[in-house]
């Protein structure tokens, strides 16, 4: 096998390895997943709103 | 909140005070180090004033301009965004324990240490890898314990996902490491002296392999899971597309490792390796594209906030530097453009708009979006002086890049042009001297910088002692954690 053929099949490898991921991360199956995961960063805020509820309800 | 237990709906114990730490120090260094790159652009428009003195000569306080702006100001504004969010978005405090303490104290005394050795002439003379080897066993140890801290954390997460900004930062914290232990790999001779371990051809290909990936992962996904994390947070929606975040991830990483040859075209380099080089950069502007235009979006429907926020308008702006010297780095790259631009003062530019457009500009926007939360308070003593600050940031950059691309493609232009006998037109003397507007007027650009990085010093200050500038009752807003 000479060095063209390798850099060939190193190409098509790596489109598969980026088609795949694409298919992965735009498949339907992920998408309740990722939709959790981009409300993250909100995370601080519900639990302090939840403190500042618990608290008025104390008061 | 007084005990250490998380349960369900509570909000867990956050280890604040290294970040607040991290945040202040921010601050210190980023004025520090562009105090120093003041004063090498002074010099390079008044050679005479480093006074005859060796340790302040432009050829030491370079190195020292460009380790304190880039491992201390965006080393600490990393570690303060890494901690702060890797805690948030876990729902869990850090892990390790006074590791996380030891990280800062390790991390400033390497800073003082560069401080002192640099100056002195103690380097490697390796671009932004200078400090000897009992420096570079300092951070590795440092940095060790850095990514103990962040796996460690996700580790103990307590809620199911993990953020993509803890993508990016892992990714950082990884291939830093890597690339640290790969390219200071050295031969020591003395206490303050090593030598390389490679050699010619091979040793400048380490040290780009390095050097472009310290821009690829540090000054890059680090920055980039910073904005993942606090433009949503500034905007108040969360980010345009997880699945192109998770795309744009996945490509960048795999695709900037293999850029760094183009810093060494025409040399000795072979000639596959530097039209490798070349391609894999023309390549990397589709993902740093994707994750520009991420950012940007996160904001569709919402861009009159931009309007009355100067912090929304620093993360959003830093944003447009970033596609704009995404753009330009690619296009450098081509083999033809390279002829003209290499070792010019077009590449300082370019390497500016990506450090005071990009990197610096998002690290303030998220300095305006975190002090508040660090120390409790409303928002920042005054939102008119981040207005100001954002207006001398953008128009110091402005000033900075377009002179270095006017004098980049001058010198070009004079070092290539040839009479038709084929001797020089121009003496190398005389290219300089054509190239001193553009030195007044980046000396300008940076002042301008330097002065708004003042008035956030202040601004920050300001909000710690609890002040603010014509605003209702404070404490209502105050909460006890």
């Amino acid at each position: 096998m000479d060095q063209g053929t390798l850099q060939g099949i190193g190409t098509i490898l790596t489109m598969i390895a980026f088609l795949g991921i694409c298919w992965w991360a735009y498949s339907g199956r992920k998408k309740k997943d990722f939709d959790e995961a981009s409300q993250l960063p909100f995370a601080d805020e519900q639990n302090e709103r939840e403190d500042s509820q618990t608290k008025d309800n104390e008061r | 909140m007084s005990s250490n237990v998380t349960t369900a709906g509570d909000q867990p114990v956050y280890n604040t005070k290294v970040v607040k730490q991290f945040a202040i120090m921010t601050v210190v260094w980023g004025i520090v180090g562009m105090l120093v790159g003041v004063i090498i652009a002074a010099e390079l428009v008044w050679p005479d004033i480093n006074f005859n003195l060796p340790w302040f000569h432009f050829g030491r306080l370079r190195p020292l301009h460009t380790n304190a702006v880039i491992f201390a100001f965006g080393g600490c504004a990393l570690f303060t965004s890494v901690y702060h969010v890797v805690q948030r978005t876990c729902q869990t405090t850090l892990f390790g324990g006074p590791l996380a303490a030891f990280t800062f104290w390790g991390w400033q005394a390497i800073i003082v240490a560069a401080a002192i050795t640099l100056p002195l002439g103690m380097t490697s003379s390796k671009e932004y890898a200078e400090l000897e080897w009992p420096i570079d066993i300092a951070i590795t140890v440092v940095w060790v314990a850095f990514a103990v801290v962040f796996f460690g954390t996700i580790m103990k997460r307590t809620t199911k996902h993990i953020y993509v900004a803890n993508w990016f930062f892992g990714a950082f914290i990884l291939t830093i490491a890597v690339l640290h232990l790969g390219n200071s790999a050295a031969i020591p001779v003395t206490a303050t002296k090593s030598y390389s371990a490679y050699a010619g051809t091979i040793d400048a290909m380490v040290q780009w392999w390095y050097g472009h990936n310290a821009v690829g992962f540090f000054l890059t996904a680090g920055f980039l899971g910073m904005m993942y994390y606090f433009v949503p947070k500034q905007a108040g929606r969360p980010v345009y597309s997880y699945r192109l975040s998770i795309v744009h991830f996945w490509a960048l990483i795999a695709v900037y490792i293999w850029a760094g040859p183009h810093h060494l075209m025409y040399s000795a380099l072979p000639d596959w390796a530097q039209s490798l080089g070349m391609v894999m950069s023309l390549i990397l502007l589709a993902p740093s594209w994707g994750g520009m235009i991420n950012g940007m979006m996160t904001l569709s429907g919402a861009w009159h906030k931009l309007r009355n926020d100067p912090t929304l308008r620093f993360l959003v702006v830093s944003l447009s530097f970033y596609g704009m010297s995404t753009f330009e780095g690619p296009m450098m790259s081509i083999k033809t453009v390279n002829a003209l631009s290499h070792n010019t003062d077009w590449t300082i530019g370019h390497v500016h708009s990506g450090a005071l457009g990009w990197v610096a500009m998002v690290s303030i926007g998220m300095l305006y979006n975190l002090i508040p939360v660090l120390y409790k308070r409303n928002r920042m003593y005054s939102i008119s002086l981040i207005n100001l600050h954002f207006w001398m940031s953008t128009i110091g950059t402005v000033l900075y890049i377009a002179s270095m691309w006017v004098n980049g493609i001058a010198q070009g232009l004079m070092w290539r042009a040839l009479n038709t006998d084929g001797t020089l037109t121009y003496s190398f003397a005389e290219a300089i001297e054509a190239s001193y507007p553009g030195y007044y007027v980046r000396l300008l650009g940076g002042v301008i910088f330097l002065g708004g990085m003042l008035i956030m010093a202040y601004n920050v200050w300001r909000t710690i002692r609890g002040d603010e500038q014509e605003q209702e009752d404070v404490a209502a807003q105050v909460q006890t954690a």
